[in-house]
């Protein structure tokens, strides 16, 4: 029973919050006392992104046990395949005023424009893209590193080792993508101009849309014979070989979805934020990413979305109003959230209200599989 | 971390060039005076007279004239007891001013002691204070001190003029040491095929010489040497291709020696994460931070020796060591005590909460130290550098290896003969078994860690030599100790020891032709396709313990 009644929460908050600033936001009069101000729109628009990858990391760390520490890879892969279709959407506007080469291309002394950028010019191209790329790398890295059962914490640091070399290679120069500065600038979105109240609110709203259909995905997954199987892998790995199932392609798939989903989550992040720099692969993003996750309950989708909000609602207050504090925060909720919550804030309500779903108790199945791994 | 104290080096380039500028001039001047040897200028007359340009070119005629008096007159001038005639005469008198009274500079015999109203000091202007310098250097080649004579051979190598030859051939003529012999045959070599005199077999003879040299400069020299007779030529192309060949094994060598430098770095992090994690299997994501907070602690030891104890300062990375080593395996044990143990069996909760500790950890020190990199110094006898053939190794990243190798070697000991090594092995092989024969495991847990940790302290000392002591020093460590471990094996010392050591070198060898951002990046793919190949690293451990 809890489990419908929170998606439905889950949803109506997420459709009906976003529906409701940005009504709020382009109906109301500036002055008036009901007027929400459009960095707040922004800020929120944020918020549901980080939710996305959030949701993502959930999926494959609370439901296939995966702790993922390079997740922010996809996110930023994604990212960076909108910012390429902004840039070619500039065109001739830019400082150099070059109607093929984006500005930083044409400041390195480049003069004709990489294979790889072809086609995103079209928004049609650029969309499948952004899904594509993160998909394929995922695919590519997540056939090798699951079929020679790779698993825990070995599994985590490839991951981390993954997005630390993605970092330093989009830090070159010659890899065509902006160096350290990244790509900025960006004028319009489908022939939309970005600077425009409607498009804001547009976007935030269009974020709201994709993070419900992704819960909505992911919660249809987990609750299928699929997610069942995948719940048995994460529990214990080996039983569920012996019984005849293939952990690996189980794990494939919720890998590469997951990734897909971060990489959406990544795309519709870098208009609302106006810049996509290599700094977007830094291991410590991905790492904090999956602290919203534990802060909020992992193997519940609900608690992904409600850790990413309040967690970095907390980093939004606490970085402008005390910035020395927050690493401090971040590091205890680290330590107190581990220790103390190890499902989190759903964990809590559920614990309270006695009907803890089965999936949501990673904690003592999981420990004993996990024990074995690292001492063999 | 140069060659010369930071200090030195400031000053060092502008008067080696200055020093080298006049040597030019020198050897010209040299050229110069045999070309119009119906003139005889008189070096003495030049030194009395009152320009200054002209006395420089006094001073360098006479130190290469290889006159007795040159020695004698050019100290006097430099401590200004040198002394002309007051008004122009033809004959140019100079006297120098002993003790006793007067001798003629150019006999050195005593004379009459002339009127000092006639008397005028020469004048050591800063123009004549450098070429005095520059005659001091040759005139070195007569020293009795063979390191100065060597110093001042090897310089005359380097301008490689003919004009040298005649002050050549006789310092060649006197010098005993083989050392500074070699050096002078050289010079010898370099200033005959420069000139346009000796036979065909000389200059053949001459490039062989040369070709023993085997440096880049060398090559430079026997590259720029045009139109000679085929057979000279020849002998000149095949000595060529004989230094490149050389120069290749040296340029190879100081690649190992570079890699096996970065290695030992690498294993001294990775040390304590081979007993956390190799052997505990603990996930300690704030290892690096407890390899900063002992980087920290060095510069803490420093400051209060400093203060209290200056005398003890060229000691004070000695005292670092075991200060570091008790500061980090004390927060070591304390990190273990409130938080692993909580954790033990869930590595993922436990990377997570000890990632957490390490913002804390670094956060903690930004707040109490500052944001921006502290000075940590280098005692005297770890800076400097050692020449071997044509090699350059510095001293203290020797001192580096040497410790990282004492520091495995001592933790390999005391596992194997240690009252607590033997708990610790019997602790990690069979937990229980290890309980019921009486070892109080949980104190073993905290002493392990705090042993790991203490490791790590000590390599932040070794890593305030060579690195910034900033908050962020741990970080850049701790993908390539982890990356060190898995691929070594995990609860293996000597594979650590190779993994360490392969990762520093391979770096090394990739970095020259791919660059430094590329290497890494290959590193990480071929750990990443390693783990693939070998998931327990190079030596995996075999038996009951790899399947408890």
């Amino acid at each position: 029973m809890l489990r419908d009644k929170l998606t439905i929460v889950t949803l109506g908050c997420i459709l009906g919050g976003a529906l409701l600033l940005a009504a709020l936001n382009l109906l109301t009069p500036g002055a008036s006392a009901a007027h929400v101000p459009d960095f707040v729109i922004s800020l929120v628009g944020k918020y549901l992104c980080y939710a996305i990858l959030a949701l993502a990391i959930d999926l494959v760390w609370g439901y296939a046990g995966i702790l993922t520490l390079g997740h922010g890879a996809f996110f930023a892969l994604g990212g960076y395949c909108m910012g390429m279709y902004m840039m070619r959407e500039i065109g001739a506007r830019g400082v150099y005023a070059n109607p093929i080469l984006p500005d930083f291309m044409v400041f390195i002394g480049w003069k004709e424009l990489p294979w790889y950028w072809q086609g995103f010019n079209h928004f049609w191209f650029a969309l499948p893209m952004m899904m594509l790329v993160p998909g394929v790398l995922a695919l590519a890295f997540g056939w090798f590193a699951f079929r020679s059962r790779v698993s825990g914490v070995y599994l985590s640091i490839i991951t981390q080792a993954l997005t630390y070399a993605l970092m330093l290679a989009f830090f070159r120069n010659d890899m065509g993508f902006g160096g350290n500065n990244g790509m900025t600038d960006f004028k319009d979105i489908a022939g939309i101009p970005l600077n425009s109240e409607t498009s804001s609110a547009g976007l935030m709203v269009i974020s709201a849309l994709v993070l419900a259909a992704a819960f909505l995905i992911a919660r249809g997954m987990t609750r299928s014979r699929f997610g069942k199987v995948l719940i048995a892998v994460r529990d214990a790995e080996s039983r569920t070989r012996f019984l005849g199932y293939r952990p690996e392609s189980y794990k494939l798939v919720v890998w590469v979805v997951s990734a897909v989903i971060a990489g959406i989550g990544g795309a519709l992040y870098v208009p609302q934020v106006g810049i996509i720099n290599p700094s977007e692969f830094a291991p410590g993003n991905s790492i904090e990413a999956v602290i919203w996750v534990a802060v909020g309950g992992r193997g519940t989708l609900t608690g992904a979305i409600l850790g990413a909000v309040l967690v970095n609602l907390g980093k939004t207050w606490l970085t402008s109003a005390l910035p020395e504090v927050w690493l401090f925060a971040i590091g205890g909720l680290f330590i107190l959230v581990t220790l103390f919550l190890p499902r989190g804030i759903i964990g809590l309500f559920a614990a309270r209200s006695a009907t803890a779903p089965a999936e949501a108790q990673p904690g003592a199945a999981a420990a004993k599989s996990a024990a074995r791994e690292i001492a063999g | 971390m140069g060659l010369v104290p930071r200090e030195g080096r400031r000053r060092a380039l502008p008067r080696g060039s200055f020093i080298a500028a006049w040597m030019f001039c020198l050897l010209a001047l040299v050229g110069a005076a045999r070309a119009d040897d119906t003139g005889k200028p008189d070096p003495f007359a030049d030194i009395s007279a009152t320009s200054a340009d002209v006395e420089a070119r006094g001073i360098l005629a006479l130190a290469v004239s290889g006159s007795p008096r040159a020695a004698p007159v050019i100290a006097a001038l430099r401590d200004g007891k040198l002394f002309a005639w007051k008004y122009p005469r033809p004959d140019t008198p100079l006297f120098i001013k002993t003790d006793s009274g007067f001798v003629d500079a150019r006999s050195g015999d005593q004379v009459d002691t002339p009127a000092p109203v006639n008397l005028r000091k020469v004048i050591a202007s800063d123009t004549v204070r450098g070429a005095i310098e520059t005659a001091e250097g040759a005139l070195d080649l007569f020293s009795p001190e063979p390191a100065a004579r060597g110093k001042a051979a090897e310089a005359l190598y380097q301008s490689a003029d003919p004009g040298a030859l005649a002050l050549l051939d006789k310092a060649l003529a006197q010098e005993q040491d083989p050392g500074v012999l070699r050096v002078l045959r050289q010079a010898k070599a370099a200033a005959l095929l420069k000139s346009d005199t000796g036979s065909d077999a000389d200059r053949i003879a001459a490039v062989h010489e040369l070709a023993a040299r085997a440096d880049l400069q060398t090559r430079n020299l026997l590259a720029s040497l045009q139109g000679q007779p085929p057979a000279v030529a020849a002998a000149l192309s095949s000595a060529i291709t004989d230094i490149d060949h050389t120069l290749q094994l040296w340029g190879l060598a100081e690649n190992v020696y570079y890699g096996i430098s970065l290695g030992a770095v690498l294993l001294l992090a990775a040390t304590g994460l081979a007993i956390t994690f190799g052997v505990m299997g603990v996930i300690n994501m704030a290892h690096g931070e407890i390899v900063m907070v002992g980087a920290y602690t060095t510069f803490v030891v420093q400051r209060l020796i400093l203060a209290f104890a200056p005398a003890l300062e060229q000691f004070g990375l000695l005292i670092a060591v075991p200060a570091a080593f008790l500061v980090a395996a004390l927060l070591g044990v304390l990190i273990e005590r409130t938080l692993i143990r909580f954790l033990y069996g869930r590595p993922l909760e436990t990377l997570l909460a000890t990632w957490g500790l390490s913002l804390v950890l670094q956060q903690a020190v930004r707040s109490i130290f500052g944001p921006t990199n502290q000075d940590v110094s280098s005692p005297g006898w770890m800076s400097g550098a050692l020449q071997l053939g044509g090699l350059t190794l510095t001293i203290n990243r020797l001192w580096i290896i040497l410790f990282a190798l004492l520091v495995l070697g001592a933790l390999m000991a005391a596992l194997r003969w240690g009252g607590l090594g033997r708990s610790i092995r019997a602790v990690t092989q069979n937990r229980r078994m290890a309980a019921a024969m009486g070892i109080r495991t949980p104190l073993i847990d905290a002493l392990t860690f705090g042993l790991g940790s203490g490791i790590a302290g000590m390599a932040g000392v070794a890593l305030s030599q060579i690195d910034n002591v900033s908050p962020n020093l741990g970080q850049n460590y701790i993908i390539d100790s982890f990356i060190v471990v898995v691929v070594g094996g995990v609860g293996n010392l000597w594979g650590t020891l190779l993994g360490a050591l392969i990762l520093g070198v391979v770096d090394k060898f990739v970095e020259p032709f791919a660059g430094a951002v590329l290497a890494k990046i290959l590193v990480l793919v071929f750990l990443i396709l390693f783990i693939q190949r070998r998931p327990r690293g190079l030596f995996p451990l075999k038996g009951r313990m790899a399947e408890a």
